[in-house]
């Protein structure tokens, strides 16, 4: 598998967040504040590599039976490492994600990548895999910070821009609003994208019978 | 009184999905009939209770006695695994009627992410284990509600002409978007 294929399918044909619908709790609760949608990626993108690497690497070792159990144990793993590291550097982010730095656990995107690529594929490209589909989350994630923080508090970044704010969209519901607005207009561009494509399939077709054609003909008159 | 208190944070203020948005999978997953939304939200509670009481137990005296509360993580999720592995084999050996309707639901709740979440909850929350018991048992129930609400919302909206992009689940969160400003009435 290609490196391109790779990389455009975690971050645009196979968005987690978007396309999958993976991971949605931290994305709902977590898309406050860029801070904390980026803080949360960063978490998510280490914790998807290094998992993903050590599930490729053992994938002939861990006898199927007992593989769910198995990611789950290495995943932990790697959180207990983030939260240790974020409690000593990043206190302020630390006590903002909460209980959703925990929840990496659980969070579906990488037990599904674990299941559905790593335990497959070389390691090479379950690194990639981790990488892209991480940074596919967190642009999602970020993207809906963006609007979320901009409209529900006037700031970015924490930083005040104007007076104005809606305070629905800092809320939960705000968060289910962005969110299924956000899924119809990446289901709508998608759609339209397919649709070009296969109008320029169509199009080549006919510009392809169209020459054919022309040869025939050309070549019976020639014959005439 | 703190009984009641806690009963009203769990079910109405603090719901889980709805305002806290944990375990939005089973809640987007599992709802598009109120059976098995029912049967979902009874298998979440369950869990939930067991879940409460052997964390909080063995955070209580195990970890916090040993001092290793920084494997909070891996036990709790260890914990959780093999309860849901012992509870799927006891009702299938105990009582095949009820495996029959709980028992596809119970692999998804291994991963959910509102289980470990009620066990992270009672580390602050709650002050021992009665009251964490409880609160496992009232977050279930404000996750049933919550779950079968919606389950009987999306039977209607099937029947709904919905713009084509909106289908599925955009519609859904934009639903749960309504019952979340309905649930926040109440903080």
């Amino acid at each position: 598998m290609k490196v391109k294929d790779i990389a455009l399918d975690g971050v645009v044909r196979q968005n987690p967040v978007f396309k999958l619908v993976l991971g949605t709790c931290p994305a709902l609760a977590v898309s406050t504040s860029l801070a904390n949608a980026i803080g949360m990626g960063a978490a998510v993108i280490f914790v998807l590599m290094c998992s993903n690497i050590l599930i490729s690497l053992l994938r002939n070792v861990i006898p199927s039976k007992v593989r769910i159990p198995a990611f789950i144990m290495i995943i932990a793993t790697f959180v207990t490492v983030v939260i240790l590291v974020f409690e000593k550097f990043l206190p302020d982010l630390y006590d903002s994600l909460g209980m959703f730095l925990p929840l990496i656990v659980v969070n579906c995107l990488i037990l599904a990548r674990a299941e559905a690529f790593a335990s497959v594929n070389k390691v090479g490209a379950a690194a990639l895999d981790g990488l892209f589909m991480g940074i596919g989350f967190t642009l999602a994630l970020s993207v809906m910070a963006f609007i979320r923080e901009l409209l529900g508090t006037g700031c970015l970044f924490g930083v005040q821009l104007w007076d104005f704010s809606i305070g629905i969209f800092a809320s939960s519901a705000g968060g289910f609003l962005v969110y299924g607005l956000l899924i119809a207009a990446f289901v709508a561009g998608s759609n339209a994208v397919s649709k070009k494509q296969k109008q320029k399939q169509a199009a080549a077709e006919k510009a392809a019978k169209l020459q054919v054609a022309q040869a025939v003909a050309a070549s019976e008159a020639e014959v005439k | 009184m703190e009984v009641i208190a806690l009963f009203v944070a769990a079910v109405f203020t603090n719901n889980f999905i709805l305002v806290q948005t944990v375990g939005i999978c089973p809640f987007l997953g599992v709802s598009k009939k109120t059976e098995s939304a029912l049967g979902m939200g009874v298998a979440v509670t369950f869990v939930m209770v067991l879940a409460s009481l052997f964390t909080y137990a063995i955070n209580q005296w195990v970890l916090v006695t040993l001092e290793i509360e920084f494997m909070q993580t891996i036990v709790f999720i260890f914990v959780i695994a093999s309860l849901v592995q012992m509870l799927e084999m006891i009702l299938k050996k105990v009582s095949p009627s009820l495996y029959a309707s709980l028992g596809v639901y119970l692999p998804l709740i291994t991963t959910n992410c509102a289980i470990l979440g009620i066990a992270q909850a009672n580390l602050t929350a709650v002050s021992n284990l009665f009251m964490a018991v409880l609160n496992g048992a009232f977050a279930g129930l404000g996750f049933t509600l919550a779950i079968f609400l919606m389950s009987g919302i999306r039977e209607k909206l099937d029947k709904v002409d919905v713009p084509r992009p909106f289908k599925g689940f955009p519609i859904t969160l934009i639903t749960a978007c309504f019952m979340a400003m309905a649930f926040g009435v109440f903080a």
